[in-house]
Formats: structure tokens, sequence, C-alpha cells
């Protein structure tokens, strides 16, 4: 934590400090505690008066049939997106794991596009999906299938469950093939030697070992997907068609900052900060003891 | 590979090929978007050769932007986004690194304190306190500005964690050394510190470079005033437009020049990427 060895003890070390925890304290935690206070206050439409109501916003949020809905396309959404960014980044790190001759050159093509904003990505597919013009809504078409993520809720969805999904293959995929790269070869070899086909040895040898890093990749995806995603909505559906895919950070943007409903939007960013928190303290206590460096 | 199995190889190239293929496949569309007219691309079949429009397309979103859907010219967006990318980039190394020594080379009450304070940034991401964020922005004066758009992110407590973790490796001795021939704590910090930092800074620099470009949704709340708009945030003006047709040649050239700058950054560093997206993430 400390150095044995360290300088004596003068005023230095505070001015050190004093950017960072200034930032930290105007920007980070005053907010925070700003938006704890508002989200059990009940303020007039013209921010004139206010009342203290303690949980009534955040009771009137679970009886709000669009807050549940709202909560339930987020789980459907972020299962979706982390499960199969997951598989995906799995299946392309264990091949690029397996071969010798251009794995760098695999490697190289398939980690840029974590560097691609979501709302870019979230363009493009709109762009391949537009019902008039799009490549892929065009071929849909001649199989019959009738594409318009403008009207249909469920293509909305699909369409953003794709862009982003699309962006976060890489960030598996690296951090699965560091992990695979770490496992010790002798043990595929004595599993090959008694016998067992590449796909026995994938299932009961490789994956099993995998499992610091698929926990660890499972809870930086619910993650991007709960928050970083917000672009791609914002950009691409704007929380529609009639609310198909308003998930809870468009939620909060929207009743906040557009609908000025202030409690409300607090009640729902102190519900957004507990699922923060919770996953972060979830990485740090259980995951980190497995993972061995 | 363990056994030399012919059959495993060859469908382990196949599915990568096909992984990049889907990988590459909406840049290509992209790129082909480019370079023809929006009529062309109106009319079906979608063209899947590039057209010899590029150099329209690149002047008309570069130079005009899309003034009729509220879009300032690219030129101006990308030039935003640069400074916002650079000045987070700059701003939470610059004060990573100073809170990180505090941290590591002095004993001082209320160390772990501020330690932990840090460290509950971590848990407090842009995504859940919009409103009142603004509303601290807005009564600093930091609406509509470059300050506003760089300083409110700054604070980082992985960038501590990291330089904390790295300083913790380096040998006492050479701490004593310096203090044997009477050096400051700033000259120890700008001598040595700073210098054995340096491949740190740089993996750094390039995962926050990303992160400090792709920023959407603080620029969305910030700005009013279209000549702060940054390119990611900007296009979202021309991918809304109710009723009327997306302009979508000029909505492709300006999602290909957004994305230019971080892609470059990753293949030209990928091996710093690598390094700063695993060490952050430790």
């Amino acid at each position: 934590m400390l150095k044995r060895v360290h300088f004596r003890r003068s005023y230095l070390p505070y001015l050190l400090v004093l950017p960072q925890i200034a930032v930290t304290l105007v920007f980070f935690i005053w907010p925070a505690a700003q938006a704890l206070y508002q989200s059990l206050l009940i303020e007039d439409a013209f921010g004139l008066s206010y009342e203290f109501v303690w949980f009534e916003n955040f009771i009137a949020l679970f009886r709000d049939g669009n807050y549940l809905h709202s909560f339930r396309i987020t789980i459907v959404f972020s299962a979706a997106v982390t499960f199969s960014a997951m598989a995906l980044g799995l299946c392309f790190a264990t091949m690029a794991d397996r071969v010798i001759r251009g794995s760098s050159v695999y490697k190289t093509l398939l980690v840029w596009p974590y560097a691609v904003a979501p709302a870019l990505a979230g363009a493009l597919w709109a762009f391949m999906f537009d019902p008039t013009l799009g490549i892929i809504s065009g071929f849909l078409k001649t199989v019959g299938y009738d594409w318009d993520h403008r009207l249909d809720g469920t293509d909305a969805m699909m369409l953003i469950i794709v862009a982003a999904t699309w962006k976060q293959i890489s960030y598996n995929f690296l951090f699965f093939l560091a992990g695979l790269q770490a496992i010790p070869k002798s043990l595929t070899e004595a599993a090959a030697i008694d016998g067992a086909g590449p796909f026995k040895r994938f299932w009961t040898i490789i994956f099993p070992l995998l499992s610091p890093t698929t926990f660890f990749l499972m809870v930086v995806n619910v993650v991007y997907a709960f928050f970083e995603t917000f672009g791609i909505v914002h950009a691409v559906t704007a929380g529609g068609p009639s609310r198909a895919t308003s998930i809870l950070v468009y939620k909060v943007y929207r009743d906040g900052f557009v609908g000025l409903d202030l409690g409300g939007s607090a009640a729902q960013s102190v519900i957004l900060m507990a699922i923060v928190i919770s996953l972060t303290v979830f990485q740090f206590r259980y995951i980190e003891k497995k993972v061995q460096y | 590979m363990v056994e030399n199995n012919r059959w495993v190889k060859f469908s382990s190239h196949l599915i990568l090929l096909l992984g990049i293929a889907a990988v590459v496949f909406p840049i290509y569309i992209m790129v082909i978007a480019t370079t023809h007219t929006g009529p062309a691309l109106q009319r079906p079949p979608f063209p899947l050769l590039p057209g010899d429009q590029f150099f329209e397309n690149m002047k008309l979103v570069l130079g005009e932007g899309l003034s009729t859907a509220g879009a300032p010219p690219v030129a101006l967006m990308m030039f935003n986004s640069m400074v916002m990318a650079l000045g987070i980039t700059i701003g939470k190394i610059a004060i990573s690194l100073l809170s990180a020594y505090a941290i590591v080379y002095f004993r001082f009450p209320f160390r772990m304190f501020f330690f932990w304070l840090i460290f509950i940034t971590l848990m407090l991401p842009v995504e859940v306190r919009i409103l009142p964020t603004y509303g601290v922005a807005s009564s600093l004066n930091l609406l509509n500005s470059y300050v506003g758009l760089t300083l409110p992110l700054i604070a980082s407590a992985t960038a501590t964690f990291l330089f904390r973790q790295f300083f913790l490796t380096i040998p006492d001795e050479l701490l004593e050394a310096a203090r044997m021939d009477g050096a400051s704590p700033m000259r120890f910090f700008w001598d040595v510190v700073l210098p054995l930092s340096r491949t740190n800074i740089a993996a750094l620099f390039v995962i926050l470079f990303i992160y400090g470009w792709n920023q959407y949704l603080w620029p969305l709340l910030v700005t009013t005033d279209e000549r702060y708009y940054t390119i990611v945030m900007g296009i979202q003006r021309m991918l809304n437009v109710s009723d009327t047709v997306p302009v979508w040649n000029a909505i492709m050239t300006t999602a290909m020049l957004g994305m230019i700058p971080p892609v470059i950054v990753v293949l030209l560093m990928q091996r710093l990427f690598v390094k700063g997206l695993v060490e952050t993430e430790k």
C-alpha cells in the first residue's frame, strides 16, 4: 500500500491529490448526493416548491407499468448482448488460439471494432437495416420477412442488440484469448493422450479453467449493455417505436432531461447507482479472489 | 496444437474468416455508401461496388455539414472531438499520476480516505447521475465550452490504481539513492518516477483517447450550441430526422470520419492498446 521508504510529512501530498479530489467531489460525489436527496422529493413542474416524500418516488416507479416494462426490456437486452458477444468472442478466441499461421493477422482484424463509438456502430447497422434501402433488410424482404425497425418493436430491439454485440465481440475476444493462452498446454496434451477430442477437451478442461475470465467478462458486459449502449439507443431508435427500446439509462435521460420529472428521474438514477455499486462490489469481492494472475 | 488434425485446422481458419467477414462487412458497406450520391443509394439494388462521389461527399460533410438536419460541418466537429479526447486523456493522466504519487510516496492524515474517495468514482458513471451533474456544470457556467466537455470527466479511479500499482513496483533503493543526493519529492517525481512510467502512460493514453473520443452522453448534455458538437454525438442530428429520409451518403461519410482516429490509434498501437486494456481492468 505505502512505500517502506517515503517522504517526510509536509503539505505537498495534499496539493498533489487536490486536483483529483476536487474534480471527484464537485462532479461525482456532490451530484450523486443530490440525486439521492432529490429522489426523496417531489417538485412541482416549475421548480418553485418541493415536498419531502420519503420513498414515494420509488414506490411510484415500481407501480409504473412503463418503468417495469423498461426494466424488463433492459434485462432482455443485456442478457442477449452479453450472451451473444461472449459466445462469439469465445468462439473466435478458441479458433485463434488453435491456429498458428496468421493468428496475429486475425487478431488485428478482430480487435479494432472496440474503437468504434457505440453511436457510430448503431449508425452502420441502422443503414444496413434501413427499411427502404438497407442491404440486409432488402435480403430479408426477398426471403419473405418485412423488416421495419421504425414501426416494429421487436425489429428495433434486434437492431440494437446486433449493433451492441458487434462492437463488444472484440473486447471479449481479447480477454478470452489472453485467458486461453494462460492455460498450460500440458493439460490439453495430457487429455489428448487420453483420447479426448477437441470438443471434449474444450468442454471438460478449457472452459472450466476459463471460468474466472468468463465471470469477469460477464460483469463487464452487463455494465456495457446497461450503460454504454446509451449512444446506440439514443442515436438509432430514440427508445422507440412506442418505448420498445427504452432501456433504463435512456429512460432516466428522457424523463429527467426531456420530461423534467426531477424526483422520478433521481429515483431512477439511484436505482441505477445501486445496480452499478452491486456489480462493482460483486466483481471485486467475488471474482478477484478466483482469478489467478 | 496437440494433434495435427487437418479438419480442425481448416474449420478454425474458416470460422475466423467468417468472423472477420461479419466484423468487416458493415465497414465495407459504409465505405461503398461514401462513394455514391444520395439518390443512387435510394435506387435498389444496393450498389456493391464503389462509385465516384467520394470527394464530393467528403467536401459536403467536411465543409458544410447538413444544415437541414442541424448538424455543423464535420471538420469543426472533428476538431471539437479532438480537443475533448486530448483534454480528457491528458487531464486524466496528469491528475492520476499526481494523486497516485502522493498516495504511494507520502504518509499523511486522511491518505486512505482520499484513496477510497477516488475509488468511489468507479461506481458513479455519468449515466447514473445525469441531471445533477448537468446542474453542477450549468451553475459553474460550463455549458457550451471546452472546459465543460472535458473537466467533469477527468477524475479517474482506474488510472490512479494503475499508476499506484506500478509505483509500488519501483525499487525502494531508487528513492533512497535520490534522497541521499538531496533530491526533493518533486524532483524525484520528475526525474525518476515519470521516465519510468513512460510505457504505462503510453498504454493508458491509447485507452483513454478512445474513451474520450467516443463520449456520447456528456457532450449531448453540455452542448446546445452547434459550435461545440462533437462528431460522435453530432451524427445523431443527421440520423434522427423524423419527417424526411436520412441522407445516408452524408451520414456514412460522417461515420467513417468519426471512427478513423480511434481505429487508427488501435491499429498502429495494438500492443500498447492490449496492454492498456488488460491493465486498466485488473
